[in-house]
């Protein structure tokens, strides 16, 4: 079953308007934190244990506490750059639920003292970007964003900055370097951007879902929050559920929900005549989980860290037998090679290397000793650069590896793919 | 020599003034250029951007360069991007790029002969529950067939050429 916290009036169509949204409890959140003290909002947040939904699941009120008290002007960063493979909740959030995020961005920049705040979205996001702006719009010309707001005595701004097309702008870091009008590399941390972020001013970067879920925590309390998930994985969540299932799309489900009943009840299974052959839980930088794996875990953090992989933006790529792996491994390193920023040795080479290798097995030319040399490689890639991409592209090649060795033994030996069927699909 | 519409520099200069320093102006105006410029920033229109904001024109071809959707070299009139990325790639879309470069007869990343179709795979667009997809301009079309995806072109290209 789903339980609908986050996207319980997506269908309706006029949700997206300030006047639908108010009339289904839209902004009584944002009235209720002006009864409150800043602090007691961030104490909400933590005690309901929200962790981060763009990825890392870092605790968002353990955030948001790192900021420095030395009077700087702080900025808050919505993170809406949706570059994961795999994901696409945000974009559905932002497209049908704006003002949710723009509700959920005021409160967080009262609770964290901001007077001002961006909305970084990805170039391609055209609806989103378009919706976003028109809800800011709606919210000046309602009061609910500029000088004293609600007569609160609070005052924030708010805009939307747009991407132009680069995986490494979802990186934090990176993503306050474009915001900066340049060329979007991470940097090395610490410091940390709720130290020095944007400009060199604190500054907190939170996910679209993330800043949205803090108006619940704010409506519902701690207690009724923390009915849904798990102990260290409180809360619902939205999964992107893509690949090949019969009913693909966005689902919330409670933390610690059956990865099997998500595939198998809420998007219809596979086609018919089709077997599981493997899952990508979190994401195409999360380890993949072979079927029987997938048919038991549960999708929180702590579980998906047990069986060695985990739970990142909640995009599940479900994989049928009608696939080829090393063709799959091939398409994923193509992305993480491409997307590599370049500034570290270990990403810059080691990303070229493995698409490099995998790419002449799958033309045919593979040797035995480059499925070792791919997971030497991989190894080397782990922890040590400025930021997790690297990291990112090594542990799929990693697990791809262990876990379907066959499969890149076979395409070694043979010149050809284990899969029936399956031509090199590169054109 | 490209040269912005009076409408495009006031857009410059309203944007130089929207963020907290003029630099965070280069991406959105790198934008307004592409599209006064038919869908491409040429060499001339950096350094005239770089008049137009007063700024150094190394820190808009740092910019340029570093991102995809800013297009380095001209572009067909609808410049059809494929998302070729995992979910994509397990619902079809490299046949389905394969088969549109097919029917214009045109080799990834050039311009058609007449002129009107580019074809591009691209990396994951966040649409990957509706693939396989792909971006014209900036409209998305999702769940595409070989034939869906024919169709969507003849037709911006018909509307296009009626301009
Ligand atoms: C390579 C890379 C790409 C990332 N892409 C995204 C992204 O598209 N969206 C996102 O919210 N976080 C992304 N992150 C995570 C961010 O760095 C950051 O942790 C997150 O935005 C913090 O928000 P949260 O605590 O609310 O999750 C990415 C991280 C890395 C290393
Ligand atoms: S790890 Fe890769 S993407 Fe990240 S900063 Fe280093 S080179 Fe750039
Ligand atoms: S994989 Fe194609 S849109 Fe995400």
């Amino acid at each position: 079953m789903e339980v609908k916290i986050l996207s319980e009036h997506y269908h309706k169509d006029d949700f997206q308007g300030l006047t639908g949204y108010k009339a289904n409890g839209g902004y009584e959140m944002l009235k209720k934190a002006f009864t409150m003290k800043p602090q007691e909002i961030i104490d909400l947040v933590k005690a309901a244990g929200l962790r981060g939904r763009g990825g890392a699941g870092f605790p968002t009120g353990v955030k948001w506490g790192f900021l420095p008290d030395n009077g700087e002007p702080r900025y808050l960063l919505c993170n809406a750059d949706e570059g994961e493979p795999g994901t696409f909740k945000d974009r559905e959030m932002m497209e049908r639920a704006p003002h949710q995020l723009v509700e959920g961005m005021i409160i967080s920049a009262f609770a964290i003292g901001s007077k001002k705040s961006y909305i970084y979205i990805r170039g391609e996001y055209d609806d989103s970007i378009n919706s976003c702006r028109q809800a800011i719009k709606e919210a000046y010309d309602a009061g609910l964003l500029g000088k004293n707001i609600m007569g609160s005595g609070f005052d924030h701004d708010m805009d939307v900055y747009c991407g132009a097309g680069a995986y490494i702008c979802g990186e934090e870091t990176g993503m306050i370097s474009s915001l900066e009008g340049k060329k979007g590399q991470p940097k090395l941390k610490p410091p940390f951007p709720a130290v020095q972020g944007y400009l060199g001013k604190p500054t907190i970067v939170n996910n679209v879902e993330t800043l949205a879920s803090v108006i619940y925590i704010l409506r519902d309390g701690v207690d009724a929050y923390r009915k849904y998930g798990t102990e260290k994985s409180p809360g619902t969540k939205l999964f992107s559920v893509s690949g090949n299932v019969v009913k693909p799309g966005n689902y919330e489900v409670p933390l610690g929900y059956p990865l099997k009943d998500l595939i198998f009840d809420l998007c219809g299974g596979l086609k018919p005549g089709r077997k599981l052959k493997a899952v990508i839980p979190g994401g195409s930088s999360a380890p993949i989980l072979t079927a029987e794996e997938a048919m038991v875990a549960t999708l929180d953090y702590e579980n998906l860290a047990q069986h060695g992989s985990m739970l990142g933006s909640g995009a599940v790529m479900v994989i049928d037998d009608s696939n080829c792996m090393v063709d799959l491994l091939g398409v994923t390193l193509h992305f993480y090679h491409h997307e590599s920023c370049g500034q570290c040795t270990p990403c810059r080479e080691g990303t070229g290397w493995l698409d490099k290798i995998v790419h002449s097995i799958l033309d045919g030319k593979g040797r035995l000793q480059d499925i070792d040399l791919m997971d030497e490689v991989a190894g080397h890639m782990m922890g040590r650069t400025i930021c997790a991409l690297s990291d990112a592209a090594a542990m799929p090649t990693l697990s791809f590896l262990k876990k379907f060795r066959d499969e890149f033994e076979f395409y070694v030996r043979e010149g050809r793919s284990k899969v029936k069927g399956q031509a090199h699909a590169q054109m | 020599m490209f040269q912005l519409s009076p409408a495009g520099i006031d857009f410059v200069k309203t944007e130089l003034n929207r963020y907290e320093t003029k630099r965070s102006a280069i991406l959105p105006c790198l934008y307004k250029v592409q599209e006064e410029n038919g869908g491409w920033v040429s060499p001339e229109a950096v350094n005239h951007l770089a008049d137009v904001m007063d700024i150094p024109a190394a820190h808009i071809n740092e910019v340029l360069y570093f991102y995809t959707m800013y297009n380095k070299k001209p572009v067909g009139r609808l410049h059809v991007q494929v998302c070729a990325t995992i979910s994509c790639a397990m619902n079809g879309a490299r046949e389905l790029a394969k088969h549109i470069c097919d029917k214009y007869q045109v080799k990834e990343g050039e311009i058609s002969d007449d002129g009107m179709v580019t074809v591009t795979k691209v990396e994951c667009l966040g649409s990957c529950g509706t693939a396989p997809m792909m971006q014209i301009g900036n409209a998305y079309y999702e769940n595409l067939t070989k034939e869906s995806a024919i169709e969507v072109i003849e037709d911006l290209k018909k509307k296009s050429t009626n301009q």
